[in-house]
C-alpha cells in the first residue's frame, strides 16, 4: 500500500539523519506554500509510501511559519500517519510536541532516537511502559547507527493501514471538563478526529483557531474560569503546565538514569571553554579567521584554497572564451553568434560556475560548524552586539563571507532561524565590499586620492553603516515584523557530524544555487550582451552606439545630483556592473576609447579626475558599492527571499538607499575638498539626511515586546 | 517578586509564574519553562547577555529581557 507519512520532531533531534536513512536518494526539495522553508519529500525505501519532512518545531503554537506549516499540513493534507522522532537523551522537552501531536488524532508512531547514546550513558528506558502511558506505539531506534529502522517502517505502515488512532493521556479534571465542553461546542465544525486539538487551541486562545470560530470561546467561559480559579493562573499556562507535569511523571516512571560523570559530559566540558567569559570571543574570532583563511583569503600571505580554485576556474572560463572567439574568427562564424557564445553564454555560465569551488569550500566549513553545534554558540556569543541593529548574532557570518563574495554570503543566511532576520540579512549582505568591488575601489583611490588606503577603509565603514541602517529601518516594515524573533534558543550538545548527512547538506546548498540562480544569471548576461551589442535597428554596433548607450543617455540625468556630470558613460558602466562589478572598469575603458585596460584601470585615471573630480568619484564609488549587486548575487537573493516580488523589493531598496547615501557623500566630500557640488545636490542632501534620520528614529509600530516591558516594570 | 534575570550564576531556582503575553510568553512555556520547573543558571555570555540555563536535562539560552518575564522563588 502507498501512504503519505509526515515526519515531525524538534530541531536537533536527528530528524534529517532519519529522513535520509528512510528515503535514501529518492528526495525532492520544494518550498512550502508562501514561505521560504524547504519542503523535503521522498519515497520510503522498500515501500511506495511518501515521507514528508515537516520543519523542526518545539510546539504546535501558531507563532512561527514553521509551526503553521506543520499544523496546516497535518490538518489540511491529512497524512495517513505521523512519525514523531524524539531525542531520547532530551526526553522531557521532546515529549511536549509529542503530546500535542497525539491530540491531533492522526495515527502515529514515536521513533525514540539516539538509543545508542542512552546505552552509552548506561541509562535504561522502559519503552513498553512509555508507549502505554503515551497511548501510541514507541519504537527505539538510532538514526545515526541505522538500527531499528526496518521495525519502525513496518510499524508505521501497520498503524496507517489499520488507522489506529492514539489514545491521548488525560490531564487534571478541570482541564478535561473544559476540553469536553469545547469539543461539544466545536461539534460539526471540525473533523471529529482533530476535535481534541481544536479544543485545546480554543482554550489556549490560539489567535489562528479563535479567529476561525469567533465567539465560541465565550460560551466556555464558565469552565475556563473554574480552571483558572483552581490553579490561580491563565488557561494557556495551566495547559502547558499540565502537559509538562504529565511528561515529568511519565519520565520519572519509565527512565532510569545512570549516575553522570561529575565533570559533566565531554560536550559540557567543551562548552565551558568555548563560550567562557574570557575565551568566548577570542575563540570566536579564531574560528572565523580560520574559515576566512581557508575559503576567502587572497593577499600577502598567499592564496587560500577557496580563492585559488575560484581564480583558476575563472581564468579557465576566460581562456575558453578567448579560444572559442579565436576559433570563430578563423572559421568565419557570424559575429553575432560569436558574441552570443563568448560574451553571453560563456560569460554567463562562467559567472555561475566560477564561484562554485569557493562556495563548496565555504559551505564545507559552515555546514561543519553548524553540524557540530558551534553556530548556536556564535549566536550566543555575538547576540549582544547584533541586537542593537535588530539582527541575530548569526547575521555576522553572512556579512563576513560577503566581504569575499556576496553570493555565498547571501546563501549562508540559511543558518538564521528567524525568517525576518534571514531576509533582512540576505538583503544587506551585498552592501559589504566583495572581491569584485576591490578593483573599483582601487581605481577611485588611484585616480583621485593618490592611492590612499582611506578609500578602502571608507568602503568597509560604508558597508557596515548601510547594514546597520537597514537593520533598524527594515524591522519597522510590516513585511519584516510578522515573526518577532525572541532570542530563546536551544544550545544543542556538540557532536560529530554524520558523514552522509554532512556531504548531502553541502551538496544540497550548492545545487540549489546552481539550479535557481543559474538560469537567471545566464538569461540576464545574454540580455546585457544583447543591449550592449545592438542598436535600436538591431544592427551590430560598438557599445558606444548600442541600445545600452541610449539607455545610459536617457537615465544619466538621474545621476546629475550625484556629480556624474553630463557623461552618460558612468551610467552605462553602472549597468554593465550588474553582470559583474569589475566589468565597470572594462566598460569605461571601451567607452573612453581604449583598446586595452588594466585591472585597476590606470589608463583612465586622468579622465576620471577631469570628469568626476573627488566628490563625483566618491559618489560614483558609493553608488556602485551599495546599489543592486551583480546578477549572480541577485539570483542568490531570489533563492533566499523566495519570490520575485521580494527580490524586486530588495533590489529597489538597495538602489534607493545607494542613491540617498551617494548624494550625501557627494556633498560631504565636495565640502571637504572645496569642490562646488551645486544647489540641487545641497537641497537633496538635506532632504536625504532628514529622511534617513526620520526612518532611524521613527517609532517601531510592530515592536511586540513593548507590551511585555510594560508589565515587567510594574 | 524575583525574576530569573536576578538569579545568581550557579544557583538553582524554581519557576513560579511567567509574565507577559503573546508569542514570547508562549515560546518560553513551549521550551519547558513552566510552573514548578527547576532551572540551573549556568553562565552569562561573554558580553554579559544572554544567559545560559539548564532545565529538563538540556541547555537553553535566553536574553535577560526575557529572563525578566520568568518569576522565581
Amino acid at each position: 500500500m502507498s501512504y503519505t507519512i509526515a515526519l515531525a520532531g524538534n530541531p536537533n533531534c536527528g530528524k534529517t539523519t532519519l529522513f535520509n536513512a528512510l528515503t535514501g536518494a529518492s528526495q525532492r526539495v520544494g518550498n512550502w506554500p508562501g514561505v521560504t522553508i524547504d519542503k523535503k519529500t521522498g519515497r520510503i525505501r522498500g515501500t511506495d509510501s511518501q515521507l514528508v519532512d515537516l520543519p523542526g518545531i518545539y510546539s504546535m503554537s501558531p507563532y512561527s511559519p514553521e509551526e503553521m506549516v506543520s499544523r496546516n499540513f497535518i490538518i489540511d493534507e491529512k497524512p495517513d500517519a505521523i512519525i514523531n522522532i524524539v531525542d531520547a537523551t532530551n526526553l522531557e522537552r521532546n515529549l511536549f510536541l509529542t503530546l500535542q501531536l497525539i491530540d491531533m488524532g492522526t495515527p502515529m508512531v514515536v521513533a525514540l532516537n539516539m538509543m545508542d547514546e542512552i546505552e552509552k550513558f548506561g541509562d535504561r528506558i522502559d519503552v513498553e511502559g512509555l508507549s502505554k502511558r503515551l497511548g501510541v506505539p514507541v519504537m527505539p531506534i538510532s538514526a545515526a547507527k541505522k538500527t531499528g529502522i526496518d521495525e519502525l517502517v513496518k510499524k508505521v505502515h501497520e498503524v496507517a493501514g489499520s488507522k489506529i488512532r492514539p489514545i491521548p493521556p488525560k490531564y487534571d479534571g478541570s482541564i478535561e471538563s473544559a476540553v469536553a465542553e469545547a469539543e461539544k461546542a466545536l461539534e460539526g465544525k471540525v473533523p471529529d478526529e482533530n476535535a481534541r486539538f481544536y479544543a485545546f487551541k480554543l482554550l489556549e486562545d490560539d489567535p489562528d483557531i479563535a479567529g476561525k470560530f469567533p465567539g465560541l470561546k465565550d460560551s466556555l467561559s464558565a469552565q475556563i474560569e473554574a480552571a483558572e480559579k483552581k490553579f490561580d493562573d491563565s488557561m494557556d499556562s495551566i495547559i502547558a503546565d499540565g502537559r509538562y507535569d504529565r511528561i515529568s511523571e511519565f519520565v520519572s516512571e519509565t527512565v532510569e538514569r545512570a549516575p553522570r560523570d561529575e565533570k559533566g559530559t565531554l560536550s559540557d566540558r567543551i562548552d565551558r571553554i568555548v563560550t567562557s567569559r574570557w575565551l568566548g570571543i577570542p575563540i570566536f574570532i579564531a574560528v572565523i579567521a580560520l574559515v576566512y583563511m581557508i575559503a576567502m583569503y587572497d593577499g600577502d600571505w598567499g592564496t587560500s584554497p577557496g580563492a585559488y580554485a575560484t581564480g583558476w576556474l575563472n581564468d579557465w572560463f576566460g581562456e575558453l572564451g578567448e579560444n572559442v572567439g579565436a576559433w570563430c574568427e578563423d572559421n568565419g562564424v557570424e559575429p553575432w553568434i560569436q558574441g552570443l557564445l563568448v560574451d553571453g553564454i560563456i560569460g554567463g555560465v562562467g559567472a555561475v560556475l566560477g564561484f562554485l569551488p569557493q562556495m563548496i569550500i565555504l559551505f564545507i566549513c559552515l555546514v561543519l560548524l553548524e553540524e557540530i553545534g558551534y553556530m548556536a554558540r556564535v549566536a550566543f556569543v555575538m547576540d549582544r552586539v547584533f541586537r542593537y541593529f535588530g539582527l541575530s548574532g548569526k547575521s555576522f557570518i553572512p556579512l563576513l563571507v560577503g566581504t569575499g563574495c556576496g553570493i555565498p554570503g547571501v546563501m549562508s543566511t540559511r543558518t538564521i532561524e528567524s525568517e525576518s532576520d534571514r531576509r533582512i540579512t540576505a538583503m544587506t549582505v551585498t552592501f559589504m565590499p566583495c572581491g569584485a568591488k576591490l578593483p573599483v575601489i582601487a581605481m577611485i583611490a588611484g585616480a583621485l586620492f593618490g592611492g590612499s588606503a582611506l578609500v578602502g577603509v571608507f568602503s568597509y565603514v560604508l558597508g557596515i553603516v548601510a547594514v546597520i541602517i537597514s537593520g533598524i529601518v527594515l524591522k519597522k516594515l510590516r513585511k519584516f515584523s510578522g515573526t518577532p524573533a525572541p532570542f530563546i534558543m536551544e544550545l544543542p550538545p556538540y557532536h560529530m557530524p554524520q558523514l552522509y548527512s554532512f556531504f548531502k547538506a553541502v551538496f544540497d546548498r550548492v545545487w540549489a544555487f546552481v539550479k535557481k540562480a543559474g538560469t537567471i544569471i545566464l538569461l540576464s548576461s545574454i540580455l546585457i550582451w544583447f543591449l550592449a551589442s545592438y542598436d535600436i535597428g538591431l544592427h551590430m554596433v560598438d557599445i558606444g552606439e548600442s541600445m545600452l548607450a541610449s539607455i545610459g543617455g536617457a537615465i544619466h540625468a538621474i545621476f546629475m545630483p550625484l556629480g556624474w556630470g553630463d557623461d552618460w558613460e558612468f551610467s552605462v558602466a553602472t549597468i554593465t556592473g550588474l553582470v559583474a562589478k569589475e566589468n565597470l572598469i572594462a566598460t569605461m575603458g571601451t567607452l573612453f576609447g581604449l583598446e586595452e585596460i588594466s585591472d585597476e584601470g590606470e589608463e583612465i585615471w586622468s579622465i576620471l579626475a577631469d570628469t568626476l573630480g573627488s566628490a563625483g568619484g566618491m559618489s560614483f564609488l558609493t553608488f556602485n558599492l551599495l546599489c543592486a549587486p551583480c546578477f549572480a548575487a541577485i539570483g542568490a537573493m531570489h533563492r533566499e527571499l523566495g519570490t520575485w516580488k521580494s527580490t524586486g523589493f530588495a533590489v529597489a531598496y538597495q538602489c534607493i538607499l545607494a542613491y540617498l547615501i551617494s548624494v550625501i557623500v557627494y556633498v560631504a566630500v565636495g565640502l571637504i575638498c572645496g569642490e562646488n557640488t551645486g544647489t540641487l545636490s545641497y537641497v537633496l542632501c538635506i532632504i536625504n539626511i532628514a529622511a534617513i534620520a526620520y526612518l532611524l528614529w521613527a517609532k517601531d509600530p510592530f515592536r511586540q515586546l513593548g507590551k511585555d516591558d510594560g508589565e515587567a516594570s510594574e | 517578586m524575583r525574576t530569573l534575570r536576578e538569579a545568581e550564576i550557579g544557583s538553582t531556582v524554581t519557576v513560579v509564574k511567567i509574565r507577559g503575553e503573546g508569542a514570547i510568553r508562549r515560546h518560553i512555556m513551549d521550551m519547558g519553562i513552566t510552573k514548578g520547573c527547576q532551572i540551573y543558571v549556568r553562565k552569562v555570555a561573554p558580553l554579559g547577555d544572554p544567559v545560559e540555563i539548564t532545565l529538563r536535562g538540556y541547555e537553553l539560552s535566553l536574553r535577560k529581557e526575557y529572563a525578566e518575564m520568568v518569576e522565581i522563588d
